[in-house]
This record gives structure tokens, C-alpha cells and sequence, in this order.
């Protein structure tokens, strides 16, 4: 017999408490601390009076935050755009294996996860810099066709220039790709694997080729499941500041890199809070934005 | 081979600053608790210091010489220091700032005065440093080192004889273009800059702060990246050629194994000297094992050990009289007396000047 929490209402309670408990404590309140900030005014070197003010918020809209704003919404999207176009055939593959190799390419998937984001950065720089082992491969193979060139008698393809793959904005998107792939390929494999499979099943029995089934039948039915992997993540490489401070060239500063030096060396906490929450606030839409669309499918649904 | 080589270049503000507070954090808390075990703070001082900046034995020879127990943590950039004191002193009793911020702190009441009587040792220091003027009667700070932002480069890159001693090949020259890294510190990049246009790099005049912004959108093109103060790494592991980087790290990367294709030089413009020092902030809870700890550091035996291993130029005369000639005479820890004559330490000038140059910096990211 199902049971609604109106019929234990004390253990609901005694469950419930805690997390909300740390939920105000360690969450709303500081994030409430924060938001205040950002309608205050520096008055000295550590003294914020909190007057009210919108002139943060002003500040923060000016066309020189706007457009790092359009920045780094732009390579958020971008980074989305290629974690599920690489996600989706994973997240397939695995949802289709069977158990046993489910079970070991679910971990391989969730491995990342058990080393520092710090530590994966910089392995990435080791891998992709000019002294890297993307370049050594390269080289290898360069020095061997150059070889068989001369064995063929034609020109020797002369000394191997490194590419030149770190400190640019390229960098930044195979950083975030790589860092966000996994948080893109687990709700859509949540979503792939408990879908009906008779209805594709169906869909090829009735003479709909592979990739129409994939399109017309897969897609929409793993529409939340896709919704959900581009909001967790969009909003991290929305909000990324190391991958760009270690693998970005001069132009690849993001949002979180200005509100990050504004509570460090600008000491501007006022001015820091406003850029934070008008993060937030996007933040928000987004997901309101995937809420919408999840009701939409679960209405038609 | 690659990744030890790129991890080996030791910095004083090393790959901890991208760990961020969190992790010094949790460093604290065991010592914090340490100390609270250890009854009422007496015998122990809670050290928070820049990485690689203590003598190996430094801590356990104070220890012996005292019974105090010293609990180091370590910062990364003095924004965190001073970010992590702003809230409150988390129980620290000596702090590391440099010049600038001995000046800051001070103005905000996140340091105290110290008290000379508690400090004989201070005659050890050098007379240029026993006043300061961004500390003057030395009432709050007591000098740990001075070190020197200049050039750091690959001697195999270079034309034949050529030193590149401007800051025009870094900030105003497409001579080195997509090989030169410079430090993300919006304030020491427009006061060097500042310094190549000729002019002194305090109250830079605001018809400067547009030349300078223009010239480095100019020169962006030219720059592969603006460095965490991770230049020297940059260097060894061949992305870049030529980089903005402090003397002392590009010592310890040069005394390094393979460090010999590398040198380092002060432009003749003149540079910026920075100095760290010794504070004690408000409210730290053992004021009197921090006085006995400043005075042990600035000791001349206490302070040799230190230099010989941290390899940055020491204001204290009695430790510069018992180091070798291999430190006296490296040119790259204490560059010529007439570049020196041109360099200039940094005053604070207060939080608008800094938010006025954090702004200027974002704009060049974002050109």
C-alpha cells in the first residue's frame, strides 16, 4: 500500500530536517550574504555599507561585461553542442552493451571524476603542448613519412614544426569537451536506457532505416534526458574560470575569470557579487527554460 | 620526462595558487587544531607563508632553539592572503605580505604594530631596509627578501650575442611574436609599461594608463599568454621563448638541471622591486612566539639556511656577509647597481587604483 508523507508526518520530518537544516545554513544564507553585497558600496578597504545601490548592476551591463558575457555564453554553448553530439552515440552504446560491459564502461566513464580537476588540466597541458605527446605522435609519424619519401626517391618532407594546440580558444573548447563529457553522457544514458524498446523495434519493422529511428524515435522520446545533460552542462562551462585561466591564450578570459579577480585583486566585492548574479540569473532561465520543456514532453508524452 | 620536467620549476607562487583557498583551508584547520590542543596557543605560532620560501630545517631548528612549535601554511598570491584576513584573522600569528600590501593591511587594521624591543635582530638588516617607505619606522613589517620582476629567456632562441634588455621585446615588439608570455598582474604589467614609456610607475598619469592600454592591444597579437606566475615552467617546457618573470624564480630554474640555456635580465629601463615582509595581524593569538619567530628568521645564521635554499635577494647584512661568492656575484638574484638606481618599489594607491587597473586589464583580455 503506498503511503504519503501526511500519514508519518514525524518521520518525515526527522528526515527532512537536516538537509534543509544545511540547506539554509551552508547555501541560502551565504548565497543571500552574497546578494546583498551586490547592492553595496565599498566604503574602505574591507567595509561594505549596504546602500541599496544599482550601480554595480549598472556597471556589470556595460557593453565590456556584456560582451565577455556573449563569450562565454558562446563557448558554454559550444562545449554543450559538442558534448552531446560526442555524448549521444556513447551514452547509445552503453545504454545497448550488455550488462557486464555496461557496468565497466559506466566506470570508465565516472573514472575522471576520482582525479582532481586541477590534476586532469594540467595532464592536458602535457598532452597538447608543444613538447606534448600529441606533438611527439605527430612528429613520429611525420619523420617516418619524410622517410619513405627519400626510400621512394622524392623530397624529404623536411624539419617537423609543432603544432601549436595550447594557449588559444581551441584549447579552452577540448578542455571544457573533455571536462564536461561525462556530466552530458550519464542523463542521457539514464534516459536512453529506460526507454521502451519495442517502439524501436517497431519503428524498424515498419521499414524506418537505423539513423530515421535514431532521429524520430530515439530523439524525442530521450528529450528530457537531453535537456537535463545540456543544462548540467552548459551551466558548469558557463561558469568555468580554471580551464581558461590554465589552457586559454590572451583573448579567452571568461566570466568567471572577471568575477574571480574582482573578490582577489580588484577587492571589489560589491562589484564581483553583481557579475556573480547575473550569472545566476541566466542560471535561472536555463532552467526554467529545461523545466518548460520537460513538461511539454511529459504532457505529450 | 615531460611532466616532471614541467612540475619541477619550484615557484614561490606555484601551482597551489590554482588549488585556491580550499586547500590551504583544509592545511589550517589540522593546524588550528594543533593548536588549540596544544593549550592556549602558548608554545605554538601559526605561520601562513608563500610555497618554497622557508629554510628546510628553519621550523625544527626554532623548535629546538625555543620549544615552539611553528604550524606553516602557505598562500599563493597576496590576494588570498589578504582576502582570507579581510573576513577576520582565521588565527594566524606571522604573515608574509609584500610592500604594497604591508601598506593596504596596515590601512585597513589587519596588522599590528610590532614591538622593536622584542626584535634585536633587526639590526642584522641592511640600513637601506631598517625604514621603508611603504612602512615608515618599519612599524608594522620587518623585511624577508626583495625580489625583481625582469626577463626571463631561452639563450638558444636569441640571435647571435643578443640580450634582450628592453621592455620593448615584451610589451611594444613583434620581434618575438607567439613566443613571449607575460604575468597576469594587471598593476605590475602598466607599471612596467609605465617604466618603458620612461616615466615613474606610481600615479601614473591617466593619458599614460590609454597609451599603455593601446599598446599592449597592440602587442596582443604578439603574446601567447598571460601567465599565472607559472612563466619559468612555460619557459623550460618550450611553449614560449621569452617571459616576464621574478629573479628568483628564474634562478631556481636556472640552477636547475638544464637550466643553462636559460638567463635572466632587468631590462635597463628599470623594473619594479617588490619586498616581503614579516607582519603579525590583529588578533593573532600568540603575539609574543610571533616577535621571537620574526626575530629568529632575521637571525644570521637562522636567515643563511633560508637563502641558501629559497635563492632570493636577503635584506639582511648579516646573512649577505656569510653567504659564497656564487650568491654575492649572480647578476640574476642582484642585478647592476645602475638598473637598480632606476627601479622603484610599488606604493599602494589605494583600492580605486587598483580597480581602475583591473579594469584596464580586462579590457586588453577582452580586445
Amino acid at each position: 500500500m503506498e503511503q504519503t508523507w501526511k500519514q508519518a508526518k514525524a518521520a518525515f520530518a526527522a528526515i527532512a530536517v537536516p538537509p534543509i537544516a544545511w540547506l539554509v545554513l551552508f547555501f541560502l544564507v551565504p548565497m543571500g550574504v552574497i546578494w546583498a553585497y551586490s547592492f553595496g558600496e565599498n566604503t574602505g578597504p574591507i567595509t561594505i555599507d549596504f546602500t541599496g545601490t544599482f550601480a554595480n548592476y549598472a556597471r556589470a551591463v556595460e557593453p565590456l561585461y556584456l560582451q565577455i558575457f556573449l563569450k562565454s555564453l558562446i563557448v558554454a554553448g559550444i562545449t554543450t553542442v559538442l558534448c552531446l553530439i560526442i555524448g549521444f552515440p556513447v551514452a547509445l552504446a552503453i545504454a545497448f552493451a550488455s550488462p557486464r560491459a555496461k557496468a565497466w564502461l559506466l566506470l570508465l566513464i565516472m573514472l575522471p571524476f576520482w582525479t582532481n580537476l586541477l590534476i586532469r588540466t594540467f595532464a592536458l597541458i602535457a598532452v597538447l603542448r608543444e613538447q606534448g605527446y600529441v606533438n611527439f605522435a605527430l612528429e613520429w609519424l611525420w619523420n617516418n613519412a619524410s622517410g619513405f619519401m627519400t626510400l621512394i626517391g622524392l623530397q624529404p618532407l623536411g624539419e617537423y614544426e609543432p603544432l601549436t594546440l595550447l594557449y588559444n580558444n581551441t584549447a579552452v573548447i577540448i578542455g571544457l569537451v573533455y571536462v564536461h563529457l561525462p556530466f552530458m553522457v550519464l542523463p542521457l544514458y539514464s534516459a536512453l536506457d529506460r526507454m521502451d524498446r519495442s517502439l524501436m523495434e517497431a519503428s524498424l519493422d515498419l521499414g524506418a532505416g537505423h539513423l530515421r529511428t535514431i532521429l524520430l524515435v530515439v530523439v524525442p522520446l530521450a528529450a528530457p534526458g537531453i535537456a537535463s545533460g545540456i543544462l548540467i552542462t552548459f551551466i558548469p562551462a558557463l561558469g568555468a574560470y580554471l580551464t581558461p585561466d590554465l589552457l586559454g591564450g590572451t583573448d579567452s578570459q571568461m566570466i568567471a575569470n572577471v568575477i574571480e579577480r574582482q573578490f582577489k585583486r580588484a577587492n571589489d566585492w560589491p562589484f564581483g557579487a553583481a557579475l556573480s548574479f547575473l550569472l545566476m540569473y541566466l542560471t535561472f532561465i536555463a532552467i526554467a527554460a529545461q523545466a518548460f520543456i520537460q513538461r511539454k514532453s511529459e504532457r505529450r508524452g | 620526462m615531460a611532466k616532471g620536467r614541467y612540475l619541477r620549476g619550484a615557484s614561490r607562487r606555484s601551482i597551489l595558487q590554482q588549488f585556491g583557498a580550499a586547500a590551504v583551508g583544509i592545511s589550517f584547520a589540522g593546524g588550528l587544531s594543533a593548536c588549540g590542543g596544544g593549550g592556549g596557543g602558548g608554545n605554538t605560532v601559526n605561520f601562513y607563508n608563500w610555497d618554497t620560501y622557508i629554510g628546510p630545517t628553519t621550523l625544527d631548528d626554532f623548535r629546538e632553539a625555543t620549544g615552539t612549535t611553528v604550524n606553516m601554511s602557505l598562500f599563493a598570491t597576496n590576494d588570498e592572503l589578504f582576502a582570507r584576513l579581510r573576513a577576520g584573522n582565521p588565527g594566524f600569528d606571522v604573515i608574509v605580505p609584500s610592500n604594497e600590501f604591508v601598506t593596504r593591511m596596515s590601512q585597513a587594521q589587519l596588522i599590528q604594530e610590532l614591538d622593536h624591543a622584542q626584535i634585536p635582530n633587526m639590526s642584522n638588516l641592511l640600513p637601506e631596509f631598517q625604514d621603508a617607505a611603504f612602512d615608515p619606522g618599519r612599524r608594522y613589517s620587518m623585511p624577508y627578501t626583495w625580489l625583481v620582476l625582469g626577463i626571463g629567456y631561452r639563450k638558444s632562441a636569441m640571435p647571435a650575442g643578443f640580450v634582450p634588455n628592453s621592455w620593448r621585446y615584451l610589451f611594444d615588439s613583434p620581434q618575438f611574436t607567439q613566443r613571449i608570455a607575460l604575468l597576469s598582474e594587471s598593476a605590475d604589467l602598466i607599471r612596467l609599461c609605465a617604466k618603458y614609456q620612461g616615466i615613474s610607475l606610481n600615479n601614473i598619469p591617466d593619458a599614460n594608463l590609454t597609451s599603455i592600454e593601446q599598446m599592449l592591444i597592440r602587442q596582443k597579437p604578439h603574446i601567447k599568454a598571460f601567465h599565472e606566475d607559472d612563466g619559468q615552467d612555460l619557459l623550460a617546457s618550450g611553449e614560449i621563448d621569452i617571459v616576464l618573470e621574478y629573479n628568483g624564480d628564474m634562478a631556481q630554474l636556472m640552477s636547475a638541471e638544464g637550466g643553462e640555456d636559460f638567463d635572466f635580465v632587468v631590462p635597463t629601463e628599470g623594473t619594479l622591486i617588490n619586498s616581503d615582509c614579516l607582519c603579525i595581524p590583529i588578533g593573532a593569538p600568540n603575539a609574543a612566539g610571533a616577535h621571537a619567530f620574526i626575530n629568529y628568521l632575521l637571525d644570521a645564521e637562522a636567515g643563511q639556511k633560508i637563502t641558501e635554499e629559497i635563492q632570493y635577494p636577503t635584506p639582511n647584512a648579516a646573512v649577505a656577509a656569510g653567504m659564497g661568492a656564487a650568491y654575492q656575484g649572480n647578476p640574476v638574484i642582484f642585478p647592476p647597481a645602475d638598473v637598480m638606481a632606476r627601479s622603484e618599489y610599488g606604493a599602494f594607491e589605494g583600492d580605486e587604483r587598483s580597480r581602475l587597473y583591473e579594469e584596464i586589464f580586462t579590457r586588453i583580455s577582452a580586445a
